[in-house]
């Protein structure tokens, strides 16, 4: 009966003995992949090793993360949130319209971000009002959401954005570090407290293991699952509000695509898609290697359709390995 | 280790890539496009491998994004500061969105041009166009005129009635009408873009205007419209189609000689030219309005108030090259 404990979704995140190990294996794995295309990249081109060219590459992980931390979350519960990019249209679009009406920074972050919170409402109260889906009701919502973006901009764009708003998404904390990815490890931090430190994090996991089971224990599956959407929707505000900085701009375009790179971040950094185990380091290692990858591709001028294919490639070997590891020891123990 | 072998296996090709790289001492001039694979942008790469081979000191990096985002594009401006190349020639997804990534670059020292489709004033320091409005005005009729020596009733077959582009092109061809001996032009019918209506708009010109010789669409969903509309009231030969439309979609009616030729831009040209133009700046030539730079064969482009040029007149497609450029685009 050991093979049955050794299944996804009866692992929980952290484990005495063989699991343990298990784990520990895959984000020891995340590390040395890390390692080895840092070092690759080194290797490869004369200009990887530059504080500022790392620091400019960071900006091509940093707001999808920012999802990400949110989704890994989402994911562990057992549900799943594909509208995030649609709430970044929809809260860009938003933000541009405030500008129109002669808002200024402060308000337009304000706007982002409550816009945000509202499309991560509408989801949550769908889902767990209603009892729909998550994967249903946030397709629907991918369209509906950028679908209104669509309305209000046509083919046109927002522009004239105050100069005080790019900051967010072109200025920097302190040498280096951009406010962006100065935002990305607060949260890393803040998340990883909140996941792996409080009851609320606990209750996200036992949900994600068995809904029947922690509803009988007590968890209350109903409001910890909104909150969850909140966050997520919290989070897209945020990427929307550094990005649209970044941008200076807004198109109904905007982000298009973002919420299978952000799921492929969070698969790849060893969140089970079918819920219930994973870590925010682990989270954080995919971001980092999701980036790297990007940018030392980018440095050597290989297409981009390579890099889609080694990425797919490495969410794939990531996943298969252990589950090869575990049918080369079952082979072994007969 | 699979992955670790892989990993050694793409730094070894890396590695390989970068030994391939040319010298240190050639100007890098990196073209980049809405997307890859695209015939169009391939079409153009070629053009800026001619030019770089002509010039000889210039690496030509094409590069884009896979699918036609700024985002995309963002990264890939990105990495080519990185980089430290000496010249972007950009094809923009986002007239607006590239506009700090490119401000960046231009703060670096590197060149920024935009072709083709156009970033912003801010964003770049000169946007070469394919062709300008007054010269597309005259290419339409001329064609028309072409291949009618002694003049005869000519109609216009345009997109929607408020199309900004197509307005401007038919009032600069109405302005140069009169260069054109002998031709008439009899009736302006608006088909929306709509290939159907334009079919029927079509048929409604060839019925209420018996003497009728040719017809200029100025749009590629019109002109292909009305060749296959020309074709099925059975008069090739009475009645030439022309203006301006894609190879590829009308090879087929220049073969059956409902379209004796037709015009569009040229992307290998374009590619070209571009490439000169950054090559020019980055030998010290300044983009300032009233300025006039380089682009080797195409001769050399004068820069307006907004430091935006005009390649050249659109290219014309007739029995001779459409099937060659009907593979690109």
């Amino acid at each position: 009966m050991a093979d049955a404990q050794l299944s996804p979704r009866n692992i929980p995140d952290r484990l005495q003995g063989r699991g343990a190990r298990l784990l520990k294996s895959w984000e020891a794995l995340l590390v040395i992949v890390a390692m080895a295309i840092f070092l690759g990249n080194s290797l490869a081109s004369p200009y990887f090793l530059d504080p500022w060219n790392l620091s400019d590459a960071t900006f091509n992980f940093t707001e999808k993360a920012m999802i990400a931390f949110a989704m890994a979350l989402v994911i562990i519960s057992g549900e799943i949130d594909l509208s995030v990019a649609s709430i970044i249209a929809l809260a860009s679009t938003a933000m541009g319209y405030a500008v129109q009406l002669g808002f200024d920074t402060p308000a337009l972050v304000a706007v982002g971000l409550g816009v945000g919170l509202l499309c991560g409402a509408v989801n949550g109260l769908l889902i767990t009002g209603l009892g729909l889906p998550s994967i249903v009701v946030t397709i629907g919502t991918m369209s509906l959401f950028r679908g209104l973006a669509f309305i209000v901009l046509g083919d046109q764009a927002f522009t004239g954005y105050p100069s005080s708003f790019s900051w967010f998404g072109q200025g920097y904390v302190w040498w280096v570090f951009s406010f962006e990815f100065t935002l990305f490890l607060l949260l890393a931090v803040i998340y990883g407290v909140l996941l792996h430190k409080t009851n609320f994090g606990r209750a996200v996991y036992a949900i994600g293991n068995n809904q029947t089971a922690a509803l009988f224990s007590g968890v209350r599956v109903g409001r910890v699952k909104f909150i969850l959407f909140l966050m997520t929707g919290l989070m897209a505000g945020l990427a929307s509000v550094c990005l649209t900085s970044r941008l200076g701009s807004t198109r109904p375009s905007i982000a298009l695509g973002w919420e299978l790179e952000v799921v492929t971040m969070v698969v790849l950094g060893g969140v089970s898609i079918l819920g219930g185990s994973g870590t925010i380091p682990g989270v954080v290692l995919a971001a980092l290697i999701m980036g790297m990858v990007t940018f030392g591709f980018g440095l050597l001028n290989v297409p981009g359709i390579v890099m889609s294919i080694f990425i797919g490639l490495l969410l794939i070997s990531v996943i298969a390995l252990p589950i090869l590891w575990q049918h080369a020891r079952r082979h072994f123990a007969h | 280790m699979k992955i670790l072998k892989s990993l050694m296996v793409t730094a070894a090709v890396a590695v390989a890539l970068m030994a391939n790289a040319a010298h240190a001492e050639n100007k890098k001039i990196a073209l980049v496009v809405k997307a890859l694979g695209i015939g169009f942008f391939e079409a153009a790469n070629k053009g800026a491998q001619e030019a770089a081979k002509e010039l000889g000191d210039v690496e030509v990096i094409y590069t884009g994004p896979t699918s036609t985002t700024a985002e995309g594009q963002i990264e890939v401006i990105n990495s080519l500061i990185a980089q430290k190349v000496d010249a972007i020639a950009v094809s923009a997804n986002d007239t607006d969105a590239l506009v700090p990534a490119l401000k960046k670059a231009m703060e670096r020292g590197i060149k920024v041009i935009s072709w083709d489709s156009g970033v912003a004033k801010e964003g770049r320091m000169m946007h070469l166009n394919p062709s300008s409005n007054a010269l597309i005005g005259n290419m339409i009729i001329k064609l028309a005129a072409d291949h009618l020596p002694e003049g005869g009733d000519v109609a216009v077959l345009s997109a929607s009635a408020t199309a900004t582009n197509q307005n401007t092109w038919i009032a600069e061809m109405k302005k140069v009408q009169d260069n054109y001996k002998g031709i008439n032009v009899v009736a302006t019918v608006y088909g929306d873009d709509l290939a159907d209506k334009s079919y029927r708009e079509t048929q409604g010109l060839i019925q209420s205007h018996p003497n009728l010789k040719a017809i200029i669409a100025p749009t590629s969903v019109g002109i292909v419209a009305a060749a296959q509309a020309v074709t099925d009231a059975g008069k090739i030969g009475e009645i030439n189609v022309t203006g301006l439309g894609l190879p590829s979609e009308m090879a087929g009616h220049v073969k059956s000689g409902a379209s004796k030729s037709f015009a569009i831009w040229n992307p290998i040209d374009l590619g070209y030219s571009a490439t000169m133009i950054a090559y020019d700046l980055i030998n010290g030539a300044e983009a300032k309005p009233g300025a006039e730079l380089k682009m080797g064969r195409m001769g050399s482009v004068k820069l307006d108030e907004n430091n935006e040029g005009a390649m050249a007149d659109p290219f014309v497609y007739d029995a001779s090259n459409v099937e060659e450029f009907a593979k690109i685009f």
